[in-house]
Parts: C-alpha cells; sequence; structure tokens
C-alpha cells in the first residue's frame, strides 16, 4: 500500500520519503530545512507541533537548529516558513494524509506556512476512505483534515499552479518504528 | 426568446476568448475525467449516491430535525429557515451583535443564491471572497459563470488587469506571479477577518457534521482563523449517515475537476478551540428556499439528487459555446435551469431553459443520477402551460396534428421548393421550415414520398411481418433510406408494411413543450401502427424510435391521460430501431451480407437519441465492420451535432457552431464516408458539407448495408 500511496501523492506533487526509524527520519528532518534555509526570522522559521514522534526526543538536541520553535501561535505560524506535524492516517488509493485536527495547532502550521513537513506512522496506511471512516468519527474529532498534495488552483485559465493559500509544498516523512500512534 | 437574450447569445458566440476557452477546456474534461474514473464502477457509485441523496429528499424534515439534534449537541447553534431574507438578516445580526468588520468567505452557492455579499457590504461590513476564482469575479463585478470555475471566462490578461488595480502595481499576466499576488493579497484579510462564511458540500445528520472541500486550502483558513464561523447549507446537501459521505467524496471530485480527491477536505463537526484558547462560535443555517416543495414535487425532487460537480456544463455542447453567463443565472448550465426555475422562479428560466438542445451529455455523466433533460422537457412543459404555445408555433403544430393537411403540404412544398432547389438541396425551404440558417443546406423535399414509392416496391412472400415507422424526415425528404431498410428487412425475410394512417411522432411539438400536440400525435401512430398483428415496429430515425419506446408513454403520464398507456406500451414492446434490428438478425443467421469486401474507411457520428437514450453504439459499428468497412473513430464521435430539431431553426447562432466543431472532426478522420443511424444528424451534416465543399459522403447506416446484401 506504501508504493500506491507514493504514487497517488507524488501525482499530486507531494513529495514522499520514508525511514525505518525515527533517528533517520529526523536527520533527514533537520538536514532538509537545513538546506532550504531555516533562520530564526520571520518567512524562515519553522513551527513543530506536539506529537507522538517527538515523544522520547530530547528537544535539547534540536536547539543547534536555529528557528526551530515549538511554540506555537497564530502571528508565529503567519511568519513560518515551514510547519511540522504528525498525521495519524494516509489512504493509499488517493495519495491523502488525515488527522484529527481539532487542536487549532494542528492546523495552524499545515496550513499557513509554504512549506508542510507530515510526519506519518507507516502503520496508519489504509486503503481508501471507507477504511478511515469507520476508524475515525466526528464523536471523537470536531474537526477533520484530510489533506492531499499542496495547495493548487486552476481557476486561471485552468492552469494548474500550486501554492494559494495553503503549503506550496507538502512534505511527507513515513516512520516505519513509530509505534503506539494509532 | 427575448432579444437582449438573443443578443447575448450572439456576443457570447463570437468572442473567441470565451469559446476559446471553454472548448479547450472541455475536450480535455472529457478525457481527464475518464481518467479519474478508471478502475471504478460509475453506474454502481452513481446509483448509491442517487439512492442515498434520494432517501434523504425524502426525508428533508427528519433529517433536517436530526441534523439540528447533533450539531446542537456538540456545541452548534443551528438556524432553520425556509426564506433567503431571514438567512441574510440572521447573518447580519450575528455579524452585528459581535462587532464584526471583516468577513471572509469561502466559495458557497448558497450565499450567491441569496444575494448575501451586497447585503453585508450595504451595512457596512467589509466582504472578501477568498477563493482565486470568485475573488476575481468579486474584482470584476461580475457573477460565477461556472459552477466550479467561477471565473472560466476570463483571460489571465484581464486577470492580470484587474490585480493590477487591485495592487497598484503593473502586473505581467504570468500565471504563478498572478497567484502569489492573490495569496499576499488575501493572507492579510484571513488574518483579520472576525467571521468566516462558508458553504457546505455535505451536511451529515447523524454526526452534525458539514464538509467542506477545497483545493487552494481557503476553506482550512476561513474556518479556522476568525472566531466565528457561519456555514450556509442548503437542506438538499443533507445526507443520512456519516458513511454516506464517501461516496460522494469519490465522485465530487472526479466529476468536478477530474481529481482523486480535492487538496483539502474538512468534516467539521460543533465548535473547536480558537488560537486564543476560546471556542469557536459555530452557526449553521439550513436553508430551505422552494427545496422542500422540489421534494414534493414527483417530477423535480430527483433534482435534489445533484451535488453540484458542474459535469453537466462540461459536457454540454451549448454551454461550451455561450458560457454561464449566457446559459444559467445563479447556477448554471442545465441543472443550473432547473435550479433557476425553483430557487428563482419559473419565468427567470423561460429564456435559458430554450438553450438546451437535448443531446443527453449531461444526463449520461451526472453522478446524481439526474435526468437534465427530461426535467428541462418538464419546464418547458409547464411554462407553456403557464403561458400557451405562441401563436406561430401553434398554427404549426394545428397543420402536424392534421396529418392529411400536413403530408399534403409537404407534397406542394417538394413542387414549391423546385425554383430554390439547387442539385440535391434546397436554400430556402418553403412553409415553417423557413427561417434558416447559414452554415448548411437543407435538403429539397422529396418528389415522390417514400409512401407512395413503397407502393411500387416489389416484396418476397415472407412469414414474418414489421410495421415501418418512416417519421416526417425520411418520408418526405429521404425516401431512398426507407427503401434501404425495406431491402435489408426483405433479406432477412420480414415482409414489411407501411401503414399509411401514420404521422408525425411528436417529438417537435414535445420538445417544444406542447405536450397536448405530441400526445395527439401519439394517438394516431398507436392506432396506426397497432391496427395489424406485426412482430415489429421499426424506424430507421431515432427521435421517432424514442417517441415510439418511451415519449409517448411519458406524454401520456404527463399530461394524466392514463387510459392510452397499455396501448402505448403495446407499441413500445414492439418497437426496434433499424441497427439493432439487424444486428440481431445478422447474429441470428437470418441475414448475409456479401463475404470479403474492403470498401475502405468510414467514420461513425452517434446520434444523441441512440446512443444515450436507446444505448444503441456498437451496433451499427459492427454492422459496417461486417459490411466491409474500416472504422475511423473521429474525435467526439457521440458529441452532438446540433441539429436538435428544430432547434437549429431556432437558434442558428449555437446549432452552426457545433455543426462546425462536428464537421471538423469527420474530416480529420480522413474516412470518404461519415454514416449515421439518423436522417435529422444525415440533414444537418449532409446539408454543412454540401456548403462546406468536402467530399465527404453522408450516408444512412441502412443504405450501406443495404448496398452489401448477399445477392
Ligand atoms: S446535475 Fe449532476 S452533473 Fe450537474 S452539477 Fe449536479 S450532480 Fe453534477
Amino acid at each position: 500500500m506504501y508504493e500506491q500511496f507514493k504514487t497517488r501523492a507524488e501525482g499530486v506533487s507531494a513529495e514522499v520519503y520514508r525511514f525505518g526509524t525515527k533517528a533517520g527520519a529526523l536527520d533527514f528532518i533537520v538536514g532538509f530545512l537545513e538546506r532550504e534555509g531555516i533562520a530564526d526570522e520571520p518567512q524562515a522559521h519553522a513551527l513543530w507541533t506536539e506529537c507522538p514522534f517527538l515523544d522520547g526526543i530530547d528537544r535539547q538536541t534540536l536547539a543547534g537548529v536555529a528557528g526551530l520553535k515549538f511554540e506555537i501561535t497564530r502571528d508565529l505560524a503567519a511568519d513560518a516558513r515551514f510547519g511540522i506535524s504528525q498525521m495519524q492516517w494516509a489512504l493509499a488509493d488517493t495519495g491523502t494524509l488525515v488527522q484529527d485536527s481539532t487542536a487549532i495547532d494542528q492546523r495552524l502550521v499545515s496550513s499557513l506556512p509554504a512549506i508542510h513537513i507530515a510526519l506519518v506512522p507507516t502503520s496508519g496506511i489504509l486503503p481508501d476512505m471507507p477504511a478511515l471512516l469507520t476508524r475515525l468519527h466526528p464523536a471523537q474529532s470536531g474537526y477533520i483534515a484530510m489533506i492531499t498534495g499542496p495547495s493548487r488552483t486552476a481557476d486561471i485559465e485552468r492552469v494548474l499552479t500550486i501554492g494559494v493559500h495553503g503549503p506550496e509544498r507538502l512534505v511527507i516523512v513515513f516512520v516505519d518504528d513509530l509505534g503506539g500512534a494509532n | 426568446m427575448g432579444t437582449e437574450f438573443k443578443e447575448s447569445i450572439h456576443k457570447a458566440v463570437n468572442d473567441a476568448n470565451l469559446t476559446g476557452a471553454l472548448g479547450k477546456f472541455s475536450e480535455a474534461y472529457k478525457v481527464n475525467r475518464a481518467k479519474a474514473y478508471e478502475g471504478i464502477d460509475f453506474e454502481e457509485l452513481r446509483g448509491r449516491i442517487a439512492e442515498l441523496k434520494s432517501y434523504a429528499a425524502s426525508h428533508l424534515d427528519l433529517l433536517s430535525d436530526l441534523f439540528e439534534q447533533n450539531a446542537t449537541a456538540r456545541g452548534a447553534k443551528v438556524f432553520r429557515t425556509s426564506d433567503p431574507v431571514k438567512v441574510r438578516e440572521y447573518i447580519l445580526t450575528v455579524a452585528q451583535e459581535n462587532g464584526v468588520k471583516t468577513v471572509v468567505k469561502s466559495k458557497s452557492m448558497a450565499t450567491e443564491e441569496i444575494h448575501l455579499n451586497p447585503y453585508l457590504e450595504k451595512a457596512g461590513i467589509s466582504v472578501g471572497e477568498t477563493d482565486l476564482g470568485e475573488w476575481i469575479i468579486q474584482l470584476a463585478g461580475q457573477t460565477p459563470s461556472h459552477m466550479v470555475m467561477p471565473a472560466i471566462h476570463m483571460t489571465k490578461e484581464e486577470v492580470s488587469d484587474l490585480f493590477s488595480k487591485e495592487v497598484n502595481e503593473r502586473l505581467t499576466s504570468d500565471i504563478p506571479r498572478l497567484v502569489k499576488v492573490a495569496r499576499d493579497r488575501l493572507r492579510p484579510m484571513f488574518l483579520k477577518a472576525d467571521m468566516g462564511i462558508s458553504g457546505g458540500n455535505i451536511a451529515c445528520a447523524e454526526t452534525g457534521s458539514i464538509v467542506l472541500m477545497t483545493n487552494e486550502g481557503n476553506a482550512r483558513l476561513v474556518t479556522s482563523l476568525p472566531r466565528i464561523h457561519v456555514a450556509l447549507v442548503g437542506i438538499e446537501k443533507l445526507v443520512e449517515k456519516y458513511a454516506d459521505i464517501a461516496p460522494i467524496l469519490k465522485a465530487l471530485p472526479r466529476s468536478a475537476t477530474a481529481q482523486l480527491l480535492t487538496s483539502y477536505v474538512s468534516i467539521i463537526t460543533g465548535p473547536t478551540p480558537n488560537d486564543d484558547g476560546s471556542m469557536k462560535d459555530l452557526h449553521i443555517i439550513l436553508m430551505d428556499n422552494r427545496r422542500s416543495e422540489m421534494a414534493a414535487d414527483p417530477k423535480f425532487k430527483q433534482a435534489l439528487q445533484c451535488i453540484r460537480c458542474a459535469s453537466c456544463l462540461n459536457v454540454c455542447p451549448v454551454y461550451r459555446l455561450v458560457g454561464g453567463h449566457v446559459f444559467g443565472k445563479v447556477y448554471t448550465g442545465g441543472i443550473g435551469t432547473i435550479l433557476t426555475a425553483w430557487f428563482d422562479e419559473l419565468k427567470k428560466s423561460e429564456d435559458i431553459q430554450g438553450l438546451c438542445i437535448q443531446c443527453g451529455a449531461c444526463k449520461d455523466v451526472c453522478p446524481g443520477r439526474i435526468d437534465i433533460p427530461e426535467l428541462i422537457m418538464e419546464i418547458r412543459r409547464r411554462l407553456v402551460q403557464e403561458q400557451g404555445v405562441p401563436m406561430l408555433q401553434r398554427a404549426i403544430y394545428s397543420v402536424v396534428n392534421n396529418r392529411k393537411l400536413f403530408h399534403g403540404m409537404l407534397r406542394a412544398a417538394s413542387i414549391a421548393g423546385k425554383p430554390f432547389t439547387s442539385g440535391k438541396f434546397v436554400r430556402h425551404l418553403p412553409m415553417f421550415l423557413a427561417d434558416l440558417t447559414d452554415g448548411r443546406s437543407l435538403p429539397a423535399i422529396a418528389a415522390e414520398p417514400f409512401r407512395d414509392r413503397f407502393k411500387g416496391i416489389k416484396q418476397p412472400e415472407c412469414t414474418e411481418k414489421a410495421a415501418f415507422y418512416a417519421g416526417c424526415l425520411i418520408d418526405f425528404a429521404y425516401p431512398e433510406q426507407g427503401e434501404a431498410v425495406v431491402s435489408v428487412l426483405n433479406k432477412a425475410g420480414i415482409r414489411v408494411i407501411f401503414p399509411e394512417e401514420q404521422t408525425c411522432c411528436g417529438a417537435p411539438a414535445r420538445y417544444n413543450g406542447a405536450y397536448e400536440t405530441a400526445a395527439g400525435n401519439a394517438i394516431n401512430n398507436i392506432r396506426a401502427l397497432l391496427a395489424e398483428d406485426v412482430r415489429y415496429v421499426v424506424s430507421a430515425c431515432p427521435t421517432c424510435t424514442v417517441a415510439l419506446e418511451h415519449e409517448f408513454i411519458n406524454t401520456f403520464e404527463s399530461l394524466g391521460q392514463t387510459e392510452w398507456i397499455p396501448k402505448a406500451r403495446e407499441l413500445a414492446a414492439k418497437t426496434v430501431d433499424f441497427s439493432t434490428l439487424a444486428k440481431r438478425l445478422v447474429d441470428e443467421g437470418r441475414l448475409t451480407l456479401k463475404e470479403g469486401q474492403q470498401l475502405g474507411r468510414v467514420t461513425y457520428h452517434d446520434s444523441c437519441h441512440l446512443k444515450r437514450t436507446l444505448k444503441v453504439s456498437e451496433q451499427p459499428r459492427e454492422l459496417l465492420r461486417k459490411a466491409g468497412y474500416e472504422l475511423a473513430e473521429m474525435f467526439e464521435c457521440d458529441m452532438c451535432c446540433g441539429m436538435g430539431g428544430s432547434y437549429s431553426l431556432k437558434l442558428p447562432e449555437i446549432s452552426g457552431p457545433i455543426l462546425q466543431r462536428k464537421l471538423k472532426n469527420i474530416k480529420e478522420t480522413g474516412a470518404p464516408v461519415v454514416a449515421m443511424d439518423c436522417p435529422g444528424c444525415v440533414m444537418q451534416i449532409r446539408g454543412g458539407l454540401d456548403q462546406d465543399g468536402a467530399a465527404v459522403q453522408v450516408r444512412h447506416t441502412a443504405e450501406l448495408l443495404a448496398e452489401q446484401l448477399k445477392e
């Protein structure tokens, strides 16, 4: 299902990576942020929301990454270049990520910054929408968010253009041993 | 049709930007849609959607109650009203009580339906559309011309002019740059707004949730950043169960934009926290505005199965010529016509309903399985009921309904038409077919109609009998097509009778809403065709076949003339179109064709009624192959040729360009022959090719077949 997901997600311009361990994923993310020019200033910093991935990670070790913040506010999110969050599920047949987004922070970091980095446990891949609807119900979540690729429009002469109001890049990072998240 | 409306049509079809953009889009759409639905059983999927939406339409009160209960239990404030005025007042009150100065909106047709923006603006509230297309038309001071792509009619140059003015800077027409400008311009509005207004693609009663789908991500911001969220939802968006959203989520993006899923889907249930720790003030308005009345109307109830995908616009040969500013009001295209007649008023749909050519392309793709053409016919019928048939038309129908007089006039026309005849065509037909168009020559009325020629045909003795229903065109313009049918059937051992009392099938009257006239025609034909006991009633005109097989019954039903329905059914059961019967006879080994013929290339044009109502498309192709032709498919082989009966006379400015496209597609195959099963299409396409001068022969399948019968 991972391969199907990857094909579908890349088909809608998402970038898909997979790592066996959290350490591998973390290395990748830090490297990615640095390559993309993270800095402690508006339009360059990154916000990382609370999520199971961060459990057990000593944030001190990340202190060296200037501009990486774990505090989320609307203003910081509006100025952020990167938003990092964890999505719970992935739907293989459409390349969709799904999350209980009841907490506003989850939405701020995935909708305002230019680049959204989404962590997903590989075990969270489901075949399709009906499979999801039996697992995630509005009774548990006031805001169920599904994301399929970056923000897009075709409203001017039907020319597909990426990045309107939401992120212009969606970087999906699967982690095999994220464990316990779902 | 008013002159102002006629002028707007004229302007639209001559707007190269518009027709170019829409034309290109509709061509690409067809291919992309097919790709998006790969591996999916569309019939099964739309069956499920039709069923669950139909259930919802039958239980609007129940589901509204349930929705209100469940949403309220989760902390949303639910306001229900049937009155659009009350909706506006409610929203304004919420705004004023909370000191709202700025509103951001994500796309909502329902707010357009009630003209919300000007109302709020008048009260001093600034309203910003955030969907890019909606924002563009807001800046331009226009209305949407497409339900999914509101600004599809505008060029990037026009957009760049608008944006340049807005940001006070001369912008180029580079699209990514323009999109960036919109992002930068709208971002502060999102952050500043006190209220977000959205629509709702689905409202789920069981959970009290609303579902929002967007690609740009604006609905996420509209529902997350401002402290107040108002969702305006038409009650036709209700579904019963949470699981019901799955088929809609599957079909809507595929049908709308050929995507597997929109970039963002949000399922919102009750208020969620704002970023300052307070809870969202969530208002959900369930608006009726005549939807319940619609649900109570046995004909129109099915219109509530619409999921607003706009694919009915994307495949419409008329929409792609004139766009939504001509073809529609707030809601556009075929379904827009129907919704306008209800949400606005019947009278408002008068002009636009006349644009429907009844080709049925929309019905084929509608994920709600709505019979859009049929509903437009019903609007036509009701308009005629309300206003009567115009004088001239009434005069024509009274002639058509009097077979002797009608046929007498057609015979007279064959003589009167002579002075104008050039070869096989007349430039101007006499009588009511007088008002003719450029780009197409019309056939001369045959010197000897089929009914006379028939008497001279020598038929072999056969055990089986079929009645031939010729229809006006074969009888009076193309008798040779009728002769071909007879020789093919004879060859298969079927004797053909021609009931003399048969007359016009009533389609012209029916398609103009004159059901009483159509019913009169139906009765005459039923009497004539059932008088003698035959195995089949055969027609070589799909429009006539559809009349005999479906519309007689439907016309009686619509008029409540139940006494004729059993007879109409009896006739329907015997009726068969030429190609279906011929194919069957070939399969049964009763009809044998010359063997080993190599007749070269032929391209086949699918007639609307044959393909989409009778579901016949393979039979004629297989017959042609069997006869020895090599099939060269044309692009958009099943797109309407623009004939549409009297449509081509009433709206030549639309029929003409549709025909030109068809001719181009035919010529591009390079085939020297184009075959089809409908004498109406023969008339349109042969006339077009005659004026065009192209050396392509236009033949009825029956004629091509008759030439290849084994001696
Ligand atoms: S009528 Fe059918 S095709 Fe047209 S918008 Fe509605 S669901 Fe789509």
